[in-house]
């Protein structure tokens, strides 16, 4: 059973974080931050080119270079990866074709940095140039070569739930929205770097700046053709990841690959320039959505259409092709849907997974459409949202299993909060007030490799004088995971923070955890953590009760004791009970590990989507336009977030205030716009991001709905909250000027346009015609029958 | 280029004076962290356009990225890890990690130092000082606020001993 509150001393409590002080003494060690003695360092040529031929590589020049002690090119690893198991295209140095500016090409290993870029400049390669393909329409249109295969179609989805059609044709009403997102950038403050070490006996170490040290573990024992015995990986604390950091990178197998070739260690750190064209980052996205209602506001079907412009490679973009359909209904009781999609290749960095993976277009484009339905309908644009909310414990449509439901609540903290019903209709031009709401994963439910093994595993040793080892495979990349592991095991055990010792993402010491990705450690290893504290706890308690002659089901871990229940001053010292146990059975460890229930339902592509929990946000955004310029300012935003339980409120609320920040930067300045096959803007003053001095007012509202499944019931919070931003700005405008940007990001450009407009309105007008696969018509759970 | 000259520089750093032998195309940057072992100092663009490597010259903030160290002799270079005294952290140090203000760390460090030159210059800034204080100096993970609340906190601790 869940404790309450009143029975926790860690897990609720806005504690320090165990590697606070580490932070803000700057002893914490990203991967740069490594020094190894006979260090040398990688540099990596790119392509300048966004589509090309490469015809020949000349290297002599460069490996005479004095300093220089290795080159490389695509011969010397020229086994294919990705992160995806059904996506291994990618070269860690591209061999015979280049698909974006900053694709590499070959790599120098020199003495010093700066020997390395000369002996760069005398790489020559020869290319032959390709006509680059810049845009979905251009990647539909099919004209010149494909970037992969025989066309630029990498991914086609196209399901449906119940029949669609014949709802659309007995709909009292009927919308239709196309819109349009551009994508975004992660911009980690730390730029990545991989520093690879080979010990006399052959055995190679990557310390990484990596969400996903495991797949990193993965694809360097394929590339390298290297057992995966004989490879260690180390995740460095990650300055940032926002799923950046969640993919496999070339400079990632390169850097090992010329330390095995020089037997010196290497260093390779990536500019800020190449950390724009390793990306991964949101999907442009073309989307339609179609929606029939009936006359009071009540879905009766969706159709939903995803346009996704992939860049050069596959990265995680199956998945996000699904993800781009798959959380409609989760936030609304949706009785038919369709949902077609495409992701295609072009000439630009490769897209993948940033915060929300694949989920804030389609909110994007779901919450501003259903602010306009209201509208029609004169219903309010929250009510309409009310009348279609799906219930606690049920199903949907696309057979996802929705257990706590919190956002509801969140709603009512949004609106109450900000007065948004009255507000809204009594504002002065330029000022208006947005909402949205929105659901996210608390974890991705299927692993990347499919298998029967946990997701998440932690080891915990205990020390003859109270100390607790604590062994788990998650990287904290801010989000403050280590906290949450320690405060698991600590509330468990009845110890305190101080007590915990960590060891975090080292592929030769912690048992598994799939990666700091999909918003899953909370949940997962904290399930694990849990579950190892309680096994270790069990040995405690036998002990203990043997000594105090009582029943180990009396018996409680609190204070640093091992306590009688309800006659606390029987027991004993934490450490005496160690001792005792330790005396019993020998070393006292205990492992616990977490494998999500199997959830996914009976059709393809049902494996993206599912989660153990769902997390809910709502929002509401107020804007302050200047209808001069066509800026918007976001004085104040009000956010409700479905946590679960916060295993550590102020860190929750971070994640919160850190998912509003980043929403605001894509929401109005963050562009991803390419000219000539190029980058605009690949630097941190030309790629707008909110400073000190764009942060709004925040007010954040934390509900706990204990989910049943969750460690100490807790979901995740650090995706969920950017979602409902977004949308509530481009609402917010709409409110403020009577104009809708159904574009991200909403730029002034776009809001000076659409106010001389005379639809009012800045947004693509239709999407390319493309011939999506026949729809597969899926089973539909047994409550939907019929509806 | 071959094996690169090195040039004899003097540096005052958290106090303490190092006799060096770096190329004199190093930055401040790269000497902090690569020759004198202060990787508290941090790099985001190398190029001036996030303050990610601020440090504090003569107690104003500066761009180590964009220094070149012998500009810099007979100045009083700090750095994160001068911040802290006998084992004592800044009372600023205090507050960002009792509020939750340092989620990666990376951008910390320089956060910390622009932030201690600003209480040095006016010890009860106003909201608006703080955020037009710290405006250059880029985070992509706190969304600023607890940042604001921490160096008021510190802010309304002067004075008192630090832990």
């Amino acid at each position: 059973m869940t404790p309450s509150a009143e029975e926790l001393s860690i897990v609720g409590k806005s504690l320090i974080k165990p590697d606070a002080f580490s932070k803000v003494s700057g002893q914490t060690k990203f991967a740069d931050d490594l020094a190894l003695p006979r260090m040398i360092y990688g540099r990596i040529l790119r392509s300048p080119h966004p589509h090309a031929r490469i015809l020949h590589v000349d290297t002599s020049r460069a490996r005479a270079h004095p300093g220089v002690l290795a080159v490389l090119t695509g011969d010397d690893l020229p086994v294919k990866f990705g992160i995806l198991p059904v996506s291994q295209d990618e070269e860690a140095l591209a061999r015979e074709r280049v698909r974006y500016v900053g694709d590499p090409i070959a790599a120098v290993a020199a003495t010093d940095e700066w020997i390395a870029d000369e002996a760069l400049d005398l790489i020559e390669v020869q290319f032959q140039a390709l006509p680059p393909v810049m845009s979905i329409e251009q990647a539909i249109a099919g004209d010149g070569e494909p970037i992969h295969g025989k066309s630029n179609v990498h991914k086609t989805v196209a399901l449906e739930f119940g029949d669609t059609g014949e709802a659309m044709r007995a709909a009292a009403h009927v919308r239709e929205d196309t819109v349009f997102f551009e994508g975004s950038t992660h911009l980690p403050m730390e730029q990545h770097a991989a520093l690879a070490q080979v010990a006399a006996d052959g055995k190679l170490t990557l310390w990484t700046s990596s969400q996903t040290p495991h797949y990193v573990h993965r694809a360097l024992g394929k590339v390298l053709e290297m057992p995966m015995s004989r490879i260690r990986v180390i995740a460095t604390p990650n300055g940032g990841g926002f799923g950046g950091k969640s993919d496999i990178f070339s400079h990632e197998l390169v850097a090992a690959k010329l330390a095995l070739v020089t037997g010196r260690p290497v260093k390779i750190t990536l500019t800020r320039e190449e950390v724009f064209y390793a990306h991964r980052g949101r999907h442009p996205v073309l989307m339609k959505v179609k929606t029939g209602f009936t006359k009071d506001g009540r879905i009766t079907a969706m159709q939903f259409q995803s346009f996704l412009d992939g860049g050069g490679y596959g990265s995680y973009g199956v998945a996000s092709t699904y993800y781009t359909g798959a959380l409609q209904a989760t936030t609304y009781a949706i009785p038919r849907y369709r949902f077609e999609a495409v992701r295609l290749f072009t000439n630009k960095p490769p897209c993948g997974p940033k915060r929300g993976h694949g989920t804030p277009q389609p909110r994007f484009a779901l919450e501003t459409h259903l602010d306009k339905v209201a509208e029609e309908l004169g219903i309010d644009p929250v009510e309409i949202r009310l009348r279609n909310l799906p219930k606690a414990d049920s199903r949907t449509v696309n057979w996802l299993r929705i257990t706590s439901f919190g956002l509801e609540e969140c709603i009512n903290k949004v609106v109450e909060g900000s007065g948004f019903l009255k507000r809204r209709t009594s504002m002065p031009r330029g000022r208006g007030l947005g909402f949205a709401v929105s659901c996210y994963l608390s974890g991705a439910g299927t692993a990347i490799y499919w298998n029967d093994m946990p997701h998440s595993e932690v080891q915990l040793k205990l020390d003859r004088n109270g100390g607790v080892s604590l062994l788990c495979g998650a990287i904290d990349i801010g989000q403050g995971s280590d906290h949450i592991l320690a405060a698991i095991v600590a509330e468990v055990l009845g110890v305190s923070l101080e007590d915990i010792q960590l060891t975090t993402a080292d592929t030769d010491l912690t048992p598994i955890d799939l990666g700091s990705y999909s918003s899953r450690v909370t949940f997962m290893a904290g399930n694990a953590a849990k579950a190892a504290a309680e096994k270790v706890r069990d040995r405690l308690f036998e002990a203990a009760a043997r000594a105090l002659q009582c029943d180990r089901d009396e018996l409680v871990a609190r204070d640093h004791r091992i306590v009688r229940r309800n006659r606390p001053a029987d027991g004993m010292d934490f450490a005496q009970a160690v001792q005792l146990a330790e005396s019993d059975g020998g070393v006292v460890t205990g492992t616990g590990s977490y494998t999500p229930p199997k959830l996914g339902g009976p059709y393809k592509g049902s494996g993206v989507g599912p989660s153990p929990a769902y997390s809910y946000s709502a929002a509401v955004v107020e804007v302050d336009c200047d209808t001069r310029t066509g800026e918007v300012r976001v004085p104040e935003v009000w956010i409700a977030h479905d946590i679960g339980r916060a295993i550590n409120p102020m860190l929750v609320i971070g994640q919160v205030e850190g998912s509003v920040y980043m929403a605001l930067g894509e929401a109005l300045m963050e562009e991803q716009t390419f000219r000539l096959g190029l980058h605009k803007f690949p630097s941190l003053l030309e790629y707008k991001s909110p400073t000190a001095l764009e942060t709004p007012i925040m007010h954040t509202y934390l509900v706990e709905t204990i989910d049943r499944e969750g460690p100490f019931g807790a979901k995740e919070a650090g995706q969920g909250p950017l979602l409902p931003v977004i949308p509530a700005v481009a609402n917010a405008i709409y409110n403020a000027l009577g104009v809708r940007i159904d574009e991200v990001p909403i730029t002034p450009d776009k809001v000076l346009k659409a106010m001389n407009d005379k639809a009012k309105r800045v947004g693509p007008k239709s999407v390319p015609a493309f011939d999506f696969p026949p729809l597969i018509k899926a089973d539909v759970p047994d409550e939907w029958k019929g509806k | 280029m071959s094996i690169p000259e090195r040039v004899a520089v003097r540096l005052r750093v958290n106090g303490e004076e190092a006799a060096l032998m770096v190329p004199p195309y190093k930055t401040l940057l790269e000497v902090l962290r690569e020759d004198m072992g202060l990787t508290g100092t941090k790099h985001g663009c190398e190029l001036g356009e996030c303050s990610t490597c601020g440090v504090l010259v003569d107690g104003k903030p500066f761009l180590s990225c964009l220094s070149m160290p012998l500009d810099l002799e007979g100045r009083e270079i700090t750095t994160v890890e001068g911040m802290s005294a006998n084992g004592r952290s800044h009372p600023l140090q205090i507050a960002f990690a009792e509020l939750g203000a340092a989620q990666c760390g990376y951008c910390t460090p320089a956060m910390l130092l622009t932030a201690k030159a600003l209480l040095d210059r006016d010890p009860h800034p106003s909201r608006g000082a703080i955020m037009e204080a710290l405006a250059g100096v880029l985070c992509r993970c706190t969304g600023y606020l607890k940042i604001f609340e921490a160096v008021e906190l510190a802010a309304s601790r002067a004075g008192t001993p630090a832990r």
